[in-house]
């Protein structure tokens, strides 16, 4: 009887080692951000938004069961010249008083390969920019960072879950004012996304 | 009056490439804020911070030097004064 509790109990201390955690990737430091770049005949247009929110569940045991749901909040996009952020807020760009948000919402992760703490991962999921839906393949490097939250964070004791991710998008693929000519502002988007979450205990 | 145009357009000219040049000539857009790279030192990740700056671009010189043009093409308005001559 004791032995078959003493079993029970170890079995569930595993599988709350091996559960998986959600990691909320609202930053208080204000550290998360993605950065984009259009390359244009005087200078590339470059800038960043650092509104991110969302959630992803990952278990360090298996990290190809990784889920989530990365949140841009398209009013933070910030360039450095005032007249071209009013461009890229307006209607015929971002139109971010109607679309609010960017979402990227992962579906299943292929080729994974963890070394160590780091896993490389093709996420394939839906890119949704301007009210208009893409299924989307991206390269991401993930990076577990185990009770280092309390480094970050002070009083507060978990984990981080490090995401890096490199692609590009077609502006036209997203109605983003498709009269501007290609020559002038080029038709793709590169985009780097740089974004921790936090899975407190 | 015509000579007072041409000496606002050489001023504003001279006034504004000298700005242009000793704020870094920059050769593109006009910036009122650079960005700033940051470190997480926990997670390693790379962030931008903007500090507000104001940074003068190619355009913000063009347009100095059509106001330029455009007080010294005025000052083609105004006619000579006529010079009075004395008589021996």
């Amino acid at each position: 009887m004791k032995l078959n509790l003493l079993l029970a109990l170890a079995g569930l201390a595993g599988a709350a080692f091996a559960a998986p955690q959600t990691f909320d990737f609202k930053d208080p430091k204000g550290v998360n951000n993605a950065v984009f770049k259009l390359d244009a005949p005087l200078e590339a247009i470059t800038g960043s938004a650092n509104g991110i929110s969302g959630a992803v569940t990952f278990d360090p045991e298996n990290p190809a069961a990784t889920k989530g749901r990365i949140v841009v909040a398209s009013a933070t996009l910030m360039v450095p010249n005032p007249l071209q952020k009013q461009h890229l807020h307006s209607a015929d760009w971002l139109d971010v008083a109607k679309f609010p948000e960017i979402v990227f919402e992962s579906k299943e992760l292929q080729n994974v390969k963890t070394e160590g703490t780091a896993t490389t991962a093709e996420v394939a999921g839906t890119f949704t920019l301007k009210g208009v839906s893409k299924d989307l393949t991206v390269p991401i490097k993930m990076t577990y960072l185990k009770d280092k939250l309390g480094a970050r964070v002070p009083n507060l004791k978990g984990d981080l879950l490090v995401i890096r991710a490199q692609f590009s998008i077609k502006r036209s693929d997203f109605g983003i004012n498709p009269r501007a000519p290609q020559d002038k502002v080029s038709d793709t988007i590169d985009l780097t996304l740089s974004i921790a979450g936090a899975s407190p205990r | 009056m015509k000579r007072c145009f041409r000496i606002a357009a050489l001023v504003l000219a001279v006034t504004v490439a000298g700005f242009w040049l000793a704020a870094g000539a920059h050769r593109g857009w006009t910036k009122t804020s650079v960005p700033v790279k940051t470190v997480d030192e926990v997670t390693g990740l790379e962030g931008l911070e903007y500090r507000k700056q104001f940074v003068p671009g190619l355009d913000f010189l063009g347009a100095a030097l059509l106001g330029a043009g455009i007080l010294a093409g005025a000052s083609l308005l105004f006619r000579n004064q006529p010079t009075t001559e004395t008589k021996p």
